[in-house]
Formats: C-alpha cells, sequence, structure tokens
C-alpha cells in the first residue's frame, strides 16, 4: 500500500503545487518559488525512497480502478528507466525552479509561472511512471498542453504566441498519432498494461498491422522530440522564458520522445522499419540541426539546434537496433541533460546581465563574469565532447557503436563519417558559443552593464557542471549503477558488456574524437568571416524553412480550405439551409416509401363526421390563409393560426384525449398573448397599391417553395393516412394500461405516464422549459427594443398630456380609468382562475388535469392582469410573483422528489401512492408523484410568467424612456392634436 | 374520417413549410406553429383515431386497448406541446432581438442583396 501512495503523491503532488501556486497572489513571487521548490524537491526525495527496491531489480506499482469495463486501470508503475527519468524530472526540476526564482522579473506574473511549470512537471512525471498506454498518450497530451502554457507565458509577444501555438500544434497532432498507435498496439496484444505490451515484442513484430502502430507511434515520438522533418517547432519555443527552455531542452518535453522510443524498445525495435525511419530521421536530424547550430547568432537559437541536433543523435543510437546502441543512447539523454540545461542557465544569466542575446554583439564576458564564464566553458566543452567530461564518453560510445553496427543497407556504411562531420559541426558551434560570448575584446554598448549574476542564481549551473566533470572524470562511480539500473530494466536479462571509463586505449574511436574535434576547431576558424558576417541563417539551407512550410500549411488548412468548404458546403442564409431540412426529410420519407412500398392499411376508413369535417374545412382555410397572410397582415395571420389551433384541440377531444385538448387550449392562449407582445416591434410592411408585381425571379422562387410545401404536405397527409388506417402497433400501451393505477395510483394514464413511468423525461422538459425562459429574460435584459411600428393610439397620448395637469390623481385615476368594466371583470376573476389551477392540479393524476395545464391557467390569470391592469397595477400588487424564484422552487421540488426516493433506497424517481381523506374535499391521491407534479407546476408558471412579464415589461420600459426624452414623445402628441383640430 | 384527418395534417404541414421557407422572421414563427400542430396531430394519430374510448381508468382496473386510448402518443404529444410553447417564446424573443440590433425583420438579419 505505501506504493500506491508514494507513487500516486509523486504524481499528483506537482498537480496540487500548481493549483496552489496558481491561487497565490500575482506578486507572491518568493512564496510562489519556495513552494515549487519544495514540490520538486519533496519529489526528488520520493524518487531516492524507493532506489533500495529499484536497484534489487523490484518494480513499484500502484494501480486504481479507472475504467473496469474497458479493461482500462489507472497504472503507476516505476522501474528502473521510469526511476532514472523521474528522477531527471524532479531532480532538473528543482534547480530550475531555484534558477527561475532569480531570473524571472518581479513584474511578471511568477505564481503564474510557477504553476505551469509544476503542473508541466507533474505530467512529464506521468509519462514516465505510467504502466498503462492509453494513459502514458494522456500525460503525453497534458506535456503538450502545459508546454503550450509555458511557451506562450509572455503573451504579449507574437513571438512566444506564435511558438507556442505551433509547439501545441505539432506535438498535440503527434499526440493524437501516438494514441491512435497506442489503440493499434493494444488491439494487437489485447492490453493496454506496458508490462503486457512490452512482454509481446515477437507478437507484435509478427502481427500485420505492426507497420502501421510503429508510423502512428513513431509520428507521437518524433514530433515531440523534434526530429526531421519535425525540428522546426524547437527553435520558435525558444520564445519561452530561459528556465523553461532549460528545463524542456534537458529533461523534459523533447526528452519524452526519445523515452518513450527507448521505453517500447523491447517491444518494437529489432526490425528493418524501425532501422530505416528511426535511423534515417535520427541521421538527417543529427546532420542538419548541427549545421543549423553553427549559423545561429542567437544563443539560445544556437543551443535549440544543438538539442536538436543531440537528439538526434539519441534517435540515431536507439534507431541502430542493438543493445550497446541503446546503452549509449540512454547515457547521453543522462549527460545531454546535464550540459543542455547548464548551458541554457549560463545564455540566460548571459540575457540576464547584458541584456542581449546576440553572439555579434557580445564579446569579452570572460572578463566580467569570470565565473559564469568558466562554468560555461566547461559545459560547452562537455557538449563538444571533449575528454574528461561527461560528453566525451558517450560519443565515444557513439562511435564504437557507428564503426560496428552491421547496416543492412549499404549505404549505412556512411555512418561512422556522419558521426564524424556531426561531431565536428558540434565542436564548431560549441567553440562559437564559448569564444563568441567570453573572448574577444571587451564589449562596446551593451544594454546593460555586464556583472556576475547572484550568488544562487549560479548555484544550478555549478552544480549541473560538477556533475558533468564528476561523470567525465569517474563516469563507473559517478553514473554507472544508475545507468546499469535504467539498462537492464529496458533489456532484462540480456545486458551486453560495456566498459565506462575514460581510456580504453589507443583505439579507432579516439581517433575518431581527435579528427571530429580538430576538424571542429578548424571550421570555425575557416568560418569566421561568415560568422561576423550582416548574413543571417545558415548557407544552402536557408530556403528550406520548415516553419514557413508549416506556417503555409496552417493557413491554407485554417483559412483558405476552412473558407471554400464553407462556401461549397454551406450558406450563411437561413433559407436554404430549411429548404435543404424540409427537402431532405422529405426524401428520407419517399426512400422509404420507395423501398418498401405504399398501400393502404388493413382498417376500414371509420365513416365522416360532417361536424368535425366542417371544423376542419374551416381550419384548413384559416391556416391556408394565415400562410398567405402573415407577410402583409401579422396580426390576421395570428388570429387565423389560433384558429387552426382550436381546430386541433376539437380534434384532440374528438379523439378521446381530454388532457392533450386541455394542454392545448391553454398554451394556444399563453402563445397568442406572447406573439401579440411582440408584434408591436415589427417594421411595417404595406402592400402598395399599384405596385408592379413581383420580379420573376421572385416569382419562381415562390413556385419553387410552393411545390416544396406542396410536397411536404401531401407526402406527410398520405404517410397519416396510411399509419391511421393500419392496427397502432402495441409497444408500451398495454403495459402502461396495466399498470397505471395498479402500481402508479392513478387513473389519468396519460397523467401517470407523465409523472411516473416516463418521470425522467419530464424532468428534462421542464429543465428545458426552464433554460428557455432563462435565455428568453436574459435576452431580454439587455434587449434594445425597435422604435414601436404604429403611434400610441390618441386616448393615450391625450392621458400622457394629461396627467401633468390633474397631479393630485395622476397615480392611478387615468389609468384606472381605461377599460374600466374588463379590468373589473378580470379582478374578478383572477381567483376563480387560481381555483381552477388548483383543481387541475390536484385531479391531475385521476382526471384530465394535471401540473403543465395547472401552470398554464396560473399563468394566463396573471397575464390577464397584466393586460388589462397594466404593468405597473400588476406589479404594484402582484410582488410576490418573483418567476425566478417559481423556477427555481419548481426545479428542487421535482429534483428533489427524484431524490428522495434514494433516501428509501430505491432508484431515482420511483415513485409512492396512498389515497389521503381530507375533510370536505373528500379522497385525495396522494402520490409522490403529486409532489414531482407540484415542480411541475411551480416551473411552468414561473417560466411562463418570466417569458410574458420579460416582454410584457418592455413597454414599461419604453414608457420610462419617454418621460426623459419628452422631446419624443411631446411632437408626436402635439402634431396628432394639430392634426385632429384641422 | 382518417381521410379528413390526414388532409388537415397535410394541409396544416404544407402551410407551415411555405411559411418556413418565407424570408420574414413572423411568417418562420407562424409557419413553425402551424407545422407543431401538424407534427403534434400526426403522432396522436399513430395511436388510432377512436372515437369514445376511455381515456380514464376505471378505478382498480387494468385497461386494454380495446377499451381505452392508447396513452402513450398523447404523453408525447403532450410533451411536444409544452416544448413546442418554449422554443416559440424563444424564437420570438430572437427575432425581436435581431430586429432590435439589425433594423431589419429578415430572417438572414439583413436585406437580400439584389
Amino acid at each position: 500500500m505505501p506504493e500506491t501512495v508514494l507513487l500516486l503523491a509523486l504524481v499528483a503532488l506537482p498537480f496540487a503545487g500548481a493549483v496552489a501556486a496558481g491561487l497565490l497572489p500575482t506578486h507572491a513571487r518568493n512564496l510562489a518559488a519556495a513552494l515549487a521548490g519544495g514540490v520538486a524537491l519533496t519529489g526528488l526525495a520520493l524518487v531516492w525512497v524507493t532506489y533500495p527496491t529499484v536497484s534489487a531489480g523490484g518494480v513499484l506499482k500502484a494501480e486504481l480502478a479507472w475504467m473496469p469495463t474497458l479493461g482500462l486501470n489507472f497504472t503507476l508503475r516505476m522501474d528502473g528507466f521510469a526511476w532514472l527519468f523521474a528522477g531527471l524530472v524532479t531532480g532538473i526540476g528543482a534547480l530550475v525552479v531555484l534558477y527561475a526564482r532569480y531570473y524571472m522579473s518581479s513584474d511578471d506574473p511568477v505564481p503564474r509561472f510557477f504553476a505551469f511549470l509544476l503542473a508541466f512537471m507533474g505530467a512529464m512525471t506521468g509519462v514516465v511512471v505510467s504502466g498503462n498506454l492509453v494513459q502514458l498518450a494522456f500525460f503525453w497530451e497534458l506535456t503538450s498542453l502545459f508546454s503550450f502554457l509555458l511557451i506562450g507565458y509572455w503573451h504579449h509577444t507574437a513571438a512566444a504566441r506564435d511558438g507556442a501555438r505551433m509547439a501545441l500544434t505539432i506535438t498535440a497532432t503527434g499526440g493524437l498519432a501516438l494514441f491512435a498507435g497506442v489503440l493499434v498496439l493494444g488491439h494487437i496484444v489485447g492490453s493496454y498494461e506496458l508490462e503486457a505490451v512490452l512482454a509481446a515484442g515477437d507478437r507484435i513484430r509478427q502481427h500485420p498491422l505492426y507497420l502501421p502502430a510503429l508510423l502512428l507511434i513513431l509520428t507521437g515520438a518524433l514530433t515531440k522530440s523534434a526530429q526531421f522533418p519535425f525540428q522546426f517547432w524547437l527553435p520558435n519555443a525558444m520564445a519561452a522564458p530561459t528556465p523553461v527552455s532549460a528545463y524542456l531542452h534537458s529533461a523534459t518535453l523533447v526528452k519524452a520522445g526519445v523515452f518513450l522510443m527507448a521505453r517500447l524498445w523491447p517491444a518494437m525495435a529489432g526490425t528493418e522499419a524501425w532501422f530505416l525511419i528511426v535511423g534515417t530521421a535520427g541521421l538527417v536530424t543529427m546532420l542538419l540541426g548541427a549545421y543549423v547550430a553553427i549559423f545561429q547568432n542567437d544563443l539560445k537559437g544556437l543551443l535549440a539546434y544543438s538539442t536538436i541536433s543531440h537528439l538526434g543523435l539519441i534517435t540515431l543510437l536507439l534507431g541502430l537496433n542493438s543493445d550497446l546502441a541503446l546503452v549509449a543512447a540512454v547515457f547521453h539523454i543522462l549527460n545531454h541533460a546535464a550540459f543542455k540545461a547548464s548551458l541554457f542557465m549560463a545564455a540566460g544569466i548571459i540575457d540576464h546581465e547584458t541584456g542581449t542575446r546576440d553572439i555579434r554583439r557580445l564579446s569579452g564576458l570572460n572578463r566580467s563574469m569570470p565565473f559564469t564564464a568558466r562554468l560555461a566553458l566547461v559545459a560547452g566543452a562537455a557538449m563538444a565532447g571533449v575528454p574528461l567530461l561527461n560528453g566525451f564518453i558517450s560519443k565515444e560510445m557513439f562511435f564504437a557503436e557507428a564503426l560496428s553496427v552491421e547496416a543492412p543497407v549499404g549505404f549505412l556504411n556512411i555512418l561512422p563519417f556522419a558521426a564524424m562531420l556531426g561531431s565536428a559541426f558540434s565542436v564548431a558551434y560549441s567553440l562559437r558559443f564559448i569564444h563568441g560570448a567570453f573572448f574577444g575584446p571587451d564589449p562596446v554598448d551593451l544594454p546593460r552593464r555586464p556583472h556576475e549574476p547572484a550568488t544562487w542564481m549560479r548555484f544550478p549551473v555549478e552544480i549541473l557542471v560538477l556533475t558533468c566533470i564528476g561523470v567525465g572524470v569517474l563516469p563507473a562511480a559517478t553514473v554507472g549503477p544508475f545507468l546499469d539500473l535504467a539498462v537492464r530494466s529496458v533489456l532484462g536479462n540480456t545486458v551486453p558488456y560495456y566498459s565506462l571509463s575514460v581510456w580504453h586505449g589507443l583505439n579507432l574511436p579516439l581517433l575518431m574524437s581527435v579528427i571530429a574535434l580538430a576538424g571542429g576547431a578548424a571550421l570555425y576558424l575557416l568560418l569566421q568571416r561568415r560568422l561576423r558576417s550582416e548574413i543571417e541563417g545558415e548557407p544552402l539551407l536557408r530556403h528550406l524553412e520548415g516553419k514557413r512550410i508549416f506556417e503555409r500549411a496552417m493557413v491554407f488548412l485554417s483559412w483558405r480550405l476552412a473558407r471554400r468548404l464553407e462556401g461549397i458546403a454551406s450558406t450563411r442564409r437561413l433559407q436554404p439551409q430549411l429548404r435543404l431540412i424540409v427537402a431532405g426529410a422529405f426524401l428520407a420519407g419517399g426512400a422509404a416509401v420507395w423501398l418498401r412500398g405504399f398501400g393502404p392499411g388493413n382498417l376500414p376508413p371509420s365513416p365522416v363526421d360532417p361536424v368535425l369535417a366542417l371544423v376542419w374545412v374551416v381550419s384548413g382555410a384559416c391556416a391556408l390563409g394565415a400562410a398567405g397572410l402573415a407577410k402583409f397582415h401579422r396580426l390576421a395571420a395570428l388570429i387565423l393560426a389560433g384558429g387552426a389551433g382550436l381546430a386541433v384541440c376539437i380534434t384532440f377531444v374528438w379523439f378521446s384525449a381530454p388532457d392533450l385538448a386541455l394542454t392545448q387550449l391553454t398554451v394556444e392562449v399563453v402563445t397568442t398573448v406572447l406573439l401579440l407582445l411582440g408584434l408591436r416591434w415589427l417594421p411595417k410592411r404595406l402592400r402598395i397599391e399599384g405596385e408592379r408585381g413581383p420580379e420573376v425571379l421572385t416569382r419562381t422562387r415562390r413556385i419553387r417553395d410552393l411545390s416544396i410545401a406542396m410536397g411536404a404536405g401531401g407526402g406527410l397527409a398520405a404517410l397519416s393516412y396510411a399509419v391511421m388506417t393500419r392496427t397502432p402497433p402495441d409497444l408500451l400501451a398495454l403495459d402502461f394500461l396495466a399498470r397505471a393505477y395498479t402500481e402508479g395510483g392513478g387513473t389519468n394514464v396519460v397523467n401517470v405516464t407523465l409523472v411516473d413511468f416516463r418521470g425522467f423525461d419530464t424532468l428534462g422538459e421542464i429543465f428545458v422549459v426552464a433554460a428557455v425562459a432563462l435565455a428568453t429574460y436574459a435576452l431580454l435584459r439587455r434587449f434594445r427594443p425597435a422604435p414601436d411600428s404604429v403611434e400610441p393610439p390618441s386616448q393615450q397620448i391625450d392621458q400622457l398630456l394629461a396627467e401633468p395637469a390633474r397631479p393630485v390623481s395622476a397615480e392611478t385615476q387615468p389609468v384606472a380609468d381605461w377599460l374600466l368594466v374588463p379590468f373589473t371583470l378580470t379582478r374578478l376573476i383572477f381567483p376563480v382562475m387560481l381555483m381552477v389551477a388548483i383543481f387541475l392540479l390536484l385531479r391531475g393524476h385521476d382526471l384530465p388535469g394535471g401540473g403543465f395545464s395547472a401552470g398554464m391557467v396560473v399563468a394566463i390569470a396573471v397575464i390577464l392582469q397584466y393586460m388589462i391592469g397594466g404593468t405597473e397595477w400588476t406589479e404594484d400588487r402582484l410582488a410576490w410573483l418573483r418567476p425566478r424564484v417559481w423556477i427555481g422552487a419548481g426545479l428542487l421540488l421535482a429534483a428533489g422528489t427524484g431524490l428522495a426516493a434514494w433516501a428509501f433506497g430505491r432508484p431515482f424517481l420511483t415513485s409512492y401512492f396512498g389515497y389521503l381523506e381530507l375533510p370536505v374535499i373528500g379522497t385525495v391521491p396522494t402520490a409522490s408523484a403529486l409532489l414531482f407534479d407540484l415542480g411541475v407546476f411551480a416551473l411552468v408558471v414561473g417560466a411562463t410568467l418570466l417569458m410574458l412579464v420579460a416582454l410584457a415589461h418592455q413597454s414599461v420600459r419604453g414608457r420610462r424612456a419617454t418621460p426623459r426624452s419628452a422631446t419624443m414623445a411631446e411632437p408626436v402628441a402635439r402634431t396628432t392634436i394639430a392634426a385632429r383640430d384641422a | 374520417m382518417e381521410l379528413v384527418v390526414s388532409l388537415a395534417i397535410g394541409m396544416l404541414a404544407g402551410s407551415g413549410v411555405w411559411l418556413l421557407l418565407r424570408p420574414r422572421t413572423f411568417q418562420v414563427t407562424i409557419g413553425l406553429a402551424l407545422l407543431s400542430y401538424a407534427v403534434n396531430l400526426f403522432i396522436f394519430s399513430t395511436g388510432g383515431l377512436r372515437t369514445g374510448a376511455d381515456a380514464i381508468l376505471k378505478r382498480g382496473e387494468a385497461g386494454t386497448l380495446a377499451q381505452y386510448t392508447d396513452p402513450v402518443p398523447q404523453a408525447l404529444v403532450l410533451t411536444a406541446i409544452v416544448i413546442g410553447f418554449a422554443t416559440t417564446a424563444l424564437l420570438l424573443v430572437v427575432l425581436l432581438a435581431a430586429r432590435g440590433l439589425t433594423g431589419t425583420d429578415h430572417v438572414d438579419g439583413r436585406e437580400r442583396e439584389r
């Protein structure tokens, strides 16, 4: 169990620290740094604690059920290789935190920086200790995400934004490829557990899906490690603060790619495809990166390309399919981390203390910052592969491998020469870094006067440089056991013999080293003139810029292609879209008829009832009239549509559906009122007499739409006739009918269905209604109504003018005088309507009624008061009416009734029922469903009122606005009066 | 009777679709209302047109389709009526807001270029 806690803490702690750091105040630089340092050191300590177990060949594991049904567990697994990387991530992380404390300016929001850094550290730790490949891919994407945030930390600069976006695009796309590859791998092996995959190497390599899996996984690894042809994102990522670059380039982000290749080495390597892809990518990257690095004028740019080159070297070693090469690769991962982190930090110090990173402007800094100069000198020498430093030893191993590898392809006999060439380039750019910055005459007009940095800023560099020397002089004693541990956990028991020592005697690799050192120095001397010139970029390859290709591709994909596709497949106009939808629905129905045939059903048609037929003759005319008049005569169209709605209502009654009729009737009323309220803000549209008829184009459009409409109407008529003349299927009806009373406790089956059998649907529905009501309200709050299309009636204007003249009774009197008779009647009818609503609600379970219709009735009662009494009058008296409270109460009541079932150990929304004898009223059904229905009722009241009141309220707003701009209302009134007088 | 109701559905749907394809927002609103009548009636009719069938159970009895109407389409339509009301309200407010913002009642927020 402690294993589980320990591994979980190792991964979770950085994330927790990230959240904590993110919550710190913006300028708490020291606190955030202390927190981050503490987390990193704790992580390192946790890693160290596991050393005894891991070094004895043990594997720590922690498993938590994640998605057990899919066979996925959240597995953390620490073996020697993961241990080494976890140590690297946390150890260098701690040094970077210390360095960043001094590097970051207190003007920047430093806690946010540390929050990102810690989250990134957590993601990286997650990658290295993942024992499950899907989980590994998840953490992998997290590293992409957090590196995006880190690179873009100074998001006010365009370079940071572009660099971050490019890094994210490339690495996250690679991550998706990796995920796909992992899925293929899991399909081959039958498990996503790392151990199972590693043990199934032979099966994987012989599987027909091996190549797709390999390509996908390598896409992930090579993009992450900035290998050719994806190398271009890394130099652009140096827009990040330098501590981030030091961390990303040395121990983390780019190392994740080579980590993955080494991790899956036992499962996937050893084939010709692996050799060709990985080896070639590594070789090209190594040479290309080193070549380009020589010609960089920016210290960080030089280091970025050298990172690319060294990662190419590691990738090449991994691609050689030899156990010894793997040892060399792992060793070089460590060495590169040490010297590259210290060099980035040194570059950061130079930038920090002088204000520039341009090698051409820097010179002679060894006099003003002697200590830093010596540290950088050692680290640079390690990068160049000078003897007695760590870079030398792994380079010797590389040379030995380059000589001994049995290339299955002939042309790779050039490998030793390529190795020497790359190494010579590496010497040249290392020389350029050191010589350019620290030697030569004193610098002139630098932005700042150079001096040594704060002692603690240099401290991480000192540690790292000491490591370089220690490993370089006494490799076996210092790094030996750890390297052995890591390699053993990858290769198992077949670890080849290798010797970690400085002196292997006079042999070919040593000779190659000497040649490379001399060649590199000579190259640097020869290139002096070119390097001092103003020419930017490297010769020959300058125009082959991956970045530019990437940007063109992005512009094409995200802009031109998208626009073109939109132009072809979409439109911003509504009508064609609706036309497509209707035509699509028509064709879908037509296809069914085409395929399955169409014929009359088995039932004889029932005799035509002349009354209902007459009703439909009238309302059919209503529907057609509404269609015809909706453009120029909105009010008439609205009334006609209401007529059609009433006919629907009658039809429901006719065919034994009283509940539907009730709901339809009340909804009809509310909808009509709502639309009436909206009419006033629509623009005038008058048919001008004697106007020319519509143009030909318009006419053809109308003919087309008319045929679509007739097709749709005719199709639906035919379809419904065919349905109605068949025996209806008995899917759920019998079940519902049988259980409504015995199990639901109600005789109104429709209501029991709504509040009990399908209560969950109803719950969802009332949430939708609530959301719609709130959306309406929100829209109307910011609503600026269009000017009223019609002037207020003359009575109203008279009133407005008269009010100031009669100040005593102005409050109520004039308003009350309007519509006095209906006003009195609606006041009388209000309590009656509320009674009706309660009646409908209570009887709903047994007789037609229920929460929906009851709620609508209340809403109608209230809106009636609004319409006749006026908004202000009503709101003065109905202040208790808070629609939003009703909505909230309704939702809580309905959901709470459902949840209450849990208290009795039943599933959500299980209902209970009984009958209660009340005095006077009699037997009342008291099912828990009644409470649910009460919730529905409250919600319908609240939602409907919220919508209606919000809309009705606009008129008050308009009137309130009028006195403030009295100039607007008065001229209208005056002209009207003047017109009448005349 | 079936013929009458199906013709009614057809007429409602045809008028609704015609209005749906018109360029003015108010036309579309009315069109949607008509179309939802048609669809509600259609769904309702899938349970069969029964005059005089009981809608309310007798106490203590397990009902059968011989005597009672099919409650399932009715429950579906009842829900549809309420949701239809909510969407009509939302559509109305959106079109009013669009009219306030764009100054036109064209469905695209701007008049068609000629």
